[in-house]
């Protein structure tokens, strides 16, 4: 292997792996069990588990066609709708969650809609946890799932319809099938974003314990008044979702 | 068993650099080869029958009933792709089984259809193979497999042996001969080569720059070309003039041919007629004429000598001739044909 | 030319961008080389230092005041981290004793001082108009969390009152408190008067008697050690003279 494409790689996983070294340094390892033990501790990791998957589940189920639409079909300025797609990765996602007050919240169009014909308001809940990070992380699964399908030759779509398969069958049994890894390497990304969401969800959902205070928003707060704490949450964090993304890229990734 | 199917069809393709306009009629059990060069137009043909892509005009009736108007997964057809297009990500029985499937057979069912197909290709045991672990002439026979199960009225093959190898192909074009014959709908063939077209097709239709120039039985084809690409491919010189009993006038020289004609004609010899010679032969009732050696090269067991002069046409000599006449570009020779070597017919 | 020019602006883009993610930690200022106080202040104190600063310059030409406004805690951990700051506003004692507890500080001074209020959007829906009104299930509170001063404070002086408030959010800060009332997603919350101030004709203000129980006191010291040397001092003296003790109260604050 040429030491021009190693060196800079041991450079980039050690930039990578640097403040994780900085934070179990740190990490009070001695009052560890009894902190982790905390009911707070287990009720915010147990939301934020919940609300990233369920996050990822709604990304998948808007974000895939929204992906077919971009990859295969035959709308007008798809460029543009291309990078209205990008826009939550750039907006910073306090600004995303402030927006999603102004639409969503109890004085927005659609929020204000929403409670009048359901008596139900979204800031303030898990749901809008949910929207929070959703909003956030779609563009991730977006982006991948059409990486993915444009890579399939549209060809076999057509070799399905000559067999006499609808287009929605075309898309289940054939597209969908053969963007699968794609599709999982999209939810994964979509998940890891939707679980270390801070910005948007403590925006548009608050912070309530047990309701809509997530890890990140644990950490955060954790570190006004307890530093320790905060990087014992951070581990915990980090340790659960480094353990689900190795054991989905053992199970799914493996082949690919 | 025993439907009557006919299609009846003008295709009309337009687009800005291109044009298709062919008429297309094909019987019940009858194979039609579209035979022609690249871009001429075949596979925009075998594509708009099959649906993928828009006609600008004509139409297509299947049994009197148009079908131009229908989306290709409503339209009656199978379809054999150049390279096949298997889903790599179901196994061959999976993929025979998927249009039966498409067409509201049960799971169960469409796989006991799919099973039935294998057989009668004889892949029956690799049914659990993917596609990638097939070779080219299995993969080319699920293929054929899964687009026979869903029992077309049409079939429809895009050049469906040129992926496979010399070796392979005369086996596979020998099997599909067979399924061919067994078929009872309608079949047509997309191809370049002349061979295929004349062992699979009943019948074939050249296609050149987007209409049809010739067509009829492949041995009618072969023996009266009537352009210099189907001469190339069936290895003929080939000639238009105009005949007076058995004397036809070309551009720049005469030919005593055995056929006689009044009228614009076709002349085709093979280039084995063709004798050279050093020196002009004498007392000789051949047809004879002074040429330039435009090029040599080989061809099979023998060489094949490119001539210019008043005729150009290709003459086929032994490697011992080639050194005896000292056969070199540039050099001059004297071209000898037998008038019953030709052959005359109405243009 | 166009693949660079295109790449410096990507790089210019990114350069403006991790500017602002570092404003929190910015401190000295290359440019003007030793002529700078770098002021850490309390994000409460903005209107009122930024003024001050522009009186600072004005009095001691060549010099240049910057300033790095935040959350109390998080800047106390900048310093104790070995941020070089010249000065140390504070919203709480107890984020002052972070620095003084590290040595890094002389004897503070309580410079200001600030009460709660009770914050409504401007048509007030909820018809608060008694802290009581705080503990009905239908009136949506949000509160500062308690690691943060505010929260602490409005726990202190609930708990003076003898009520059981459950808010829909614990927010982050007292801005982001405010910013939801100022959206109209919750009826009232409890924030600083200065800030009520500050938001004047977006939001309503209502003293109440508890409040006295709950006084924030802000200390300020300059550093022990100050990059500026006897600037931090004058920074100091600045604000607890007459000039500004006016400027404090002009904003809301009372003034020892």
């Amino acid at each position: 292997m040429p030491w021009v494409l190693t060196v800079p790689a041991a450079l980039a996983l050690v930039f990578l792996l640097l403040p994780l070294a900085g934070l179990l340094v740190r990490a009070p390892w001695s009052t560890m069990g009894e902190r982790l033990a905390e009911p707070r501790v287990l009720e915010a990791l147990r939301l934020s588990l919940v609300t990233a998957t369920l996050a990822t589940a709604f990304c998948l189920l808007l974000g895939v066609p929204l992906a077919w639409v971009l990859a295969r079909g035959d709308v007008p300025g798809r460029r543009l709708v291309r990078a209205l797609v990008t826009v939550p990765l750039v907006l910073p996602p306090v600004v995303g969650g402030v927006a999603l007050l102004l639409v969503l919240g109890r004085n927005g169009p659609v929020g204000r809609l929403l409670y009048e014909v359901s008596g139900f308001s979204l800031p303030f809940t898990t749901a809008a946890v949910v929207v929070a990070e959703a909003f956030v992380a779609l563009p991730f699964l977006v982006i991948s799932v059409e990486g993915a399908l444009k890579t399939v030759d549209p060809r076999f779509e057509e070799a399905a319809a000559t067999l006499g398969a609808s287009r929605l069958r075309v898309f289940t049994r054939v597209t969908l099938p053969m963007v699968a890894p794609g599709v999982v390497a999209g939810a994964v990304l979509c998940w890891a974003r939707a679980l270390g969401e801070f910005g948007a969800t403590i925006t548009f959902a608050g912070n309530f314990p047990g309701r809509t205070q997530t890890m990140p928003l644990a950490v955060y707060l954790a570190l006004e008044t307890d530093p320790e704490a905060a990087i014992v949450l951070s581990l915990v964090l980090l340790a659960v979702s480094v353990g689900v993304l190795a054991g989905l890229r053992g199970r799914w990734a493996g082949a690919s | 068993m025993g439907r009557r199917v006919v299609i009846e069809s003008r295709l009309v393709v337009g687009r800005p650099a291109f044009r298709l306009d062919i008429g297309l009629d094909v019987a019940a059990g009858e194979v039609v080869a579209l035979l022609g060069p690249n871009g001429a137009g075949k596979t925009t043909a075998l594509r708009a029958l099959a649906g993928l892509v828009p006609m600008t005009g004509g139409h297509i009736r299947l049994d009197g009933e148009a079908i131009h108007d229908l989306p290709a997964e409503r339209r009656p057809i199978g379809m054999v792709f150049q390279d096949y297009l298997l889903f790599p990500h179901l196994s061959a029985l999976d993929n025979v089984a998927f249009g039966p499937r498409c067409h509201g057979a049960s799971r169960k069912e469409g796989r006991r259809i799919a099973r039935e197909w294998l057989e009668r290709v004889g892949l029956a045991e690799h049914a659990s193979a993917r596609p990638g672990e097939l070779s080219g002439g299995q993969a080319q026979r699920v293929a054929l497999a899964r687009a026979l199960a869903v029992r077309p009225r049409l079939l429809l093959l895009d050049e469906p042996l040129a992926a496979l190898d010399a070796h392979t192909r005369l086996d596979v074009r020998a099997r599909l001969r067979r399924h061919l014959d067994d078929f009872d709908g309608a079949a047509v063939l997309v191809t370049h080569d002349p061979l295929e077209a004349m062992v699979l097709a009943d019948r074939l239709v050249v296609v050149e720059g987007g209409v049809v120039v010739q067509q009829g039985p492949p041995s009618a084809v072969a023996r009266h070309p009537r352009t210099g690409y189907v001469a190339r491919l069936v290895g003929l010189n080939l000639y238009r003039g105009v005949a007076d009993g058995h004397v036809v006038r070309l551009e720049g020289i005469t030919l005593n041919t055995a056929d006689a004609h009044a009228g614009p004609v076709f002349v085709a010899f093979p280039p084995s007629a063709v004798a050279l010679y050093r020196h002009r032969p004498d007392g000789t009732p051949r047809n004879l004429w002074e040429a330039t050696i435009g090029g040599v090269e080989r061809h099979g067991d023998s060489v094949r000598v490119l001539l210019t002069g008043p005729l150009d046409a290709s003459a086929d000599v032994t490697s011992a001739a080639v050194a005896e006449l000292d056969l070199r570009p540039g050099g001059r020779v004297w071209a000898a044909l037998k008038a019953t070597e030709t052959h005359a017919y109405p243009a | 030319m166009k693949p660079i020019r295109t790449a410096s602006a990507v790089l210019a883009l990114l350069l403006a961008l991790t500017a602002c993610g570092a404003g929190a930690k910015g401190g000295t200022d290359a440019k003007t080389g030793g002529k700078t106080v770098t002021v850490f202040a309390a994000a409460s104190l903005t209107g009122v230092f930024t003024r001050l600063g522009q009186d600072f310059e004005a009095a001691h030409p060549g010099t240049r005041v910057v300033f790095n406004f935040g959350s109390s805690a998080t800047l106390a951990q900048q310093i104790v981290q070995g941020a070089p700051a010249d000065v140390f506003a504070a919203a709480s004692p107890a984020t002052m004793k972070t620095v003084t507890d590290a040595s890094l500080a002389g004897t503070p001074v309580t410079f200001a001082r600030n009460r709660l209020q009770i914050a409504f959007p401007k048509d007030n829906p909820a018809h608060v108009d008694a802290l009581k009104d705080l503990a009905d299930p239908k009136v949506k509170v949000a509160l500062c969390a308690a690691q943060v001063p505010c929260g602490a404070a409005a726990a202190k002086a609930l708990g003076a009152a003898g009520l059981k408030v459950t808010p829909v959010t614990y927010e982050q800060d007292v801005k982001a408190t405010l910013t939801k009332v100022e959206l109209g997603e919750v009826d009232a919350a409890l924030v600083y008067r200065t800030d009520v101030l500050a938001a004047a004709g977006k939001v309503g203000g209502l003293d109440f008697p508890e409040a006295a129980t709950a006084i924030n006191d802000y200390p300020i010291a300059a550093l022990s050690a100050a990059p500026s040397g006897a600037q931090a001092g004058r920074f100091v003296e600045l604000v607890l003279s007459p000039r500004g003790r006016d400027v404090l109260a002009g904003a809301g604050f009372d003034v020892p």
